[in-house]
């Protein structure tokens, strides 16, 4: 029968945020559609309190190792430990995510949206969606419905959803996708400010050089696997558009 | 394992063959009806093989929910095309029979429309396990046939009820009641002829998408090892 | 952090109100079909009092069935537009509190629109009621529930599909046949004064009973299902 999802902590083991407990444990990870192999086989931990960026093609599978973090989507094969404890639903409190698409109602403004996922966390006050409007460089205040958005808004809104309850994890994909450079800039500066407070970080992205000030580690993936990890940001390994974009 | 499948199946055809000719030969004509009553033997145990299917199909769903087994839902599928087929030979048995005796091709009466609700039920299971994408269809599958089973016996009461209210023909008078000795023979024959047919073919569906679900699983693992398909 | 089922029950109520009055895409559509399909029926079938009377229950049943269908299809395409129900999914919020809220709003926005259609139908059709209406009222709130129920389960099973708007009503009309059949039996008892719809009102019951928990149990499978 379908476990129960209270997210009472039962499993958690109250780490540390400075420690060198692994926060993420995956082991022999694998994720199929039908006969492709999204996720072959990843056996990695991450520690807390860094700031992750994942980095490979298009097809690699960053989007579905985020996704299977986040209990979005169930391993075919394999294990994933989040923060202590095998069931993701238990700590689904302490999990941001923002996805490819902005997760965001249309016809909704910006602080009805944030207002109405604060209640799924149980957070009923406003002034935590205010400041992560603000925190974002959004105002509050405006009424306009989040469909009139720009694009560039529209990501910023939905990192705020994020993060507004405050999680140990954050798991962000493409954040930065058609965000002017300043504004990313600001971006990736804030995420840096929110890892120096403790939390972990896994932001996948192809614009390396606007997080290597703040990545503390480049975790390449490459058709379903980890192939590396360093401080270094990785040089392009093939001449894509992206790495070529990056060079100008 | 292949061979007591095979030993299975030319018992079955054996047994089929008896029980036929007990039906068309052995028994009795029926004094009112006359020969086509012989249906009968056909119409009821093909029922009865169809609800029993319909039953192994609502215990494998629970199963592939609690344990996610794969086999389990491979027994799910299997039970349920073989259930339509049987159900589906109810309904055109019924109204072959319901011509020459009654002189209508249909009626409205409780048990053929209960039938007729049981066959759509699980013929849009079926179209659902066609059109669901990915690994998700066993457990959209499994959730609709526990549905439809539930439901079962709510249809059969509510269609009963309004038939009661509603009067139509009744096509299979009083069936087991006031059977001859030997019909009872033939029928109980045939009932068990049809569960081994019924049972043969399950048998049979289920090895045939355990080994689809092999074939796959082989291709998932080479995917693994090898890189992207 | 306990999330409380009942709060984000009622926030996912509130809010998909929110969003139907803005964007009011189902109840629209919705309104517009069930008067087209009363039309229709009234070329269709053209009856003088007395026929229409009998023939009136299953009309009016199947004007709602079809107009219900448009309004389930549309409350979960609302969450599956720029993905958010994965955001929903993803939060700690108890999955049963989003059924049972799609489920009330679904009921809602139906008894609405049975509550604007029947006027039409009594002046098209010049129905007159015989026996008592409160009958009719209790079988109609528990048949709306019944269809709303299952319908708002298969909805959010029938969007996964490659055909979703024709699989809604492909698996929910067989189910659902039990509830029709008493809506419509009840219909015509309660209009022409003849029988009690007694059995009916059990019925019914059970059936809300049995599937409810049903949904309730399976939902969490269904809305995970990936």
């Amino acid at each position: 029968m379908p476990p129960t999802s209270h997210p009472e902590a039962k499993n958690m083991t109250g780490t540390d945020e400075t420690s060198c407990e692994p926060v993420i444990k995956l082991d022999k990870l694998v994720k199929f559609f039908g006969r492709f192999a999204a996720l072959r086989g990843i056996s990695e931990s991450f520690v807390a309190g860094q700031l992750y960026v994942v980095v490979g093609d298009n097809g690699a599978g960053k989007s579905t190792l985020l996704r299977v973090v986040a209990g979005l989507t169930q391993p075919s094969q394999g294990s994933v430990t989040l923060l202590g404890g095998c069931n993701i639903r238990n700590v689904a409190h302490s999990v941001g995510y923002m996805g490819h698409a902005p997760l965001l109602y249309d016809e909704l403004s910006g602080m009805e949206n944030l207002r109405y996922f604060a209640g799924l966390y149980g957070i009923a006050d406003d002034s935590v969606c205010r400041a992560a409007m603000r925190q974002v460089g959004l105002d509050p205040k405006l009424q306009r419905r989040v469909g009139q958005y720009s694009q560039g808004m529209r990501q910023r809104l939905s990192l705020a959803r994020a993060v507004l309850h405050d999680p140990k994890l954050i798991l962000l994909d493409e954040p930065f996708s058609n965000v002017d450079a300043h504004s990313a800039r600001e971006m990736a500066t804030v995420l840096g400010q929110v890892r120096d407070r403790g939390k972990t970080i896994f932001v996948v992205t192809h614009q390396t050089a606007l997080m290597e000030p703040v990545a503390d580690e480049f975790v390449q993936m490459s058709e379903g696997k980890i192939v590396s990890r360093s401080r270094q940001r990785p040089s392009p390994q093939s001449s894509t558009l992206s790495s070529e974009l990056e060079r100008i | 394992m292949k061979y007591l499948n095979i030993g299975f199946i030319i018992f079955t055809l054996a047994l089929l063959g008896f029980s036929t000719y007990q039906a068309l030969f052995v028994a009795p004509t029926e004094q009112t009806m006359g020969d086509v009553q012989r249906i009968f033997y056909y119409h009821a145990p093909t029922a009865w093989v169809a609800g029993v299917c319909f039953f192994v199909n609502f215990l494998a769903s629970i199963a592939y929910l609690w344990k996610r087994s794969l086999n389990a839902d491979a027994l799910a599928a299997a039970s349920a095309e073989v259930g339509v087929v049987f159900c589906t030979i109810v309904l055109i048995t019924g109204p072959i029979w319901a011509k020459p005796v009654w002189g209508i091709w249909w009626t409205w009466e409780a048990r053929l429309t209960s039938t007729l609700v049981l066959w759509l039920i699980y013929v849009s299971y079926l179209i659902l396990r066609r059109f669901a994408v990915g690994s998700q269809t066993q457990t959209l599958a499994a959730a609709l046939a526990i549905f439809g089973f539930v439901d079962v016996p709510i249809v059969y009461m509510s269609i009963r009820w309004f038939r009661t209210q509603h009067p139509q023909p009744v096509i299979a008078g009083g069936q087991g009641s006031g059977l001859d000795p030997v019909m009872w023979h033939a029928f109980l024959w045939n009932l068990l002829a049809f569960t081994c047919v019924g049972i043969a073919f399950i048998v049979t569906r289920y090895r045939l998408q355990k080994l689809e679900n092999e074939v796959e699983a082989a291709h998932a693992q080479r995917a693994i090892a090898g890189g992207v398909q | 952090m306990l999330v409380s089922s009942i709060s984000v029950t009622r926030s996912t109520l509130l809010k998909d109100i929110r969003l139907e009055w803005r964007s009011k895409d189902a109840i629209n559509s919705m309104l517009f079909f069930s008067l087209l399909v009363v039309v229709i029926f009234s070329f269709a079938f053209n009856p003088n009092a007395e026929e229409s009377r009998r023939i009136a229950g299953g009309l009016i049943w199947v004007a709602f069935l079809f107009a219900a269908v448009v309004a389930l299809n549309q409350t979960w395409a609302r969450e599956l537009r720029n993905q958010v129900l994965d955001a929903y999914r993803v939060s700690p919020a108890p999955p049963n509190a989003l059924f049972l809220a799609k489920a009330v709003g679904n009921f809602l926005f139906v008894t609405i629109l049975e509550l604007l259609m029947a006027p039409l139908f009594v002046v098209f059709y010049q129905l007159r009621s015989e026996g008592p209406l409160w009958q009719l009222v209790v079988v109609a709130l528990l048949g709306t529930w019944a269809l709303v129920v299952n319908g708002t389960f298969f909805a959010a099973l029938s969007i996964r599909t490659r055909n979703r708007e024709i699989m809604l009503p492909l698996i929910l009309f067989p189910i659902s046949i039990p509830a029709l059949l008493a809506m419509v039996d009840t219909t015509t008892i309660v209009l022409t004064g003849d029988g009690t719809p007694d059995f009916w009102l059990k019925m019914l019951l059970v059936y809300d009973v049995v599937f409810t928990l049903v949904c309730l149990l399976l939902f969490e499978s269904v809305l995970n299902a990936e």
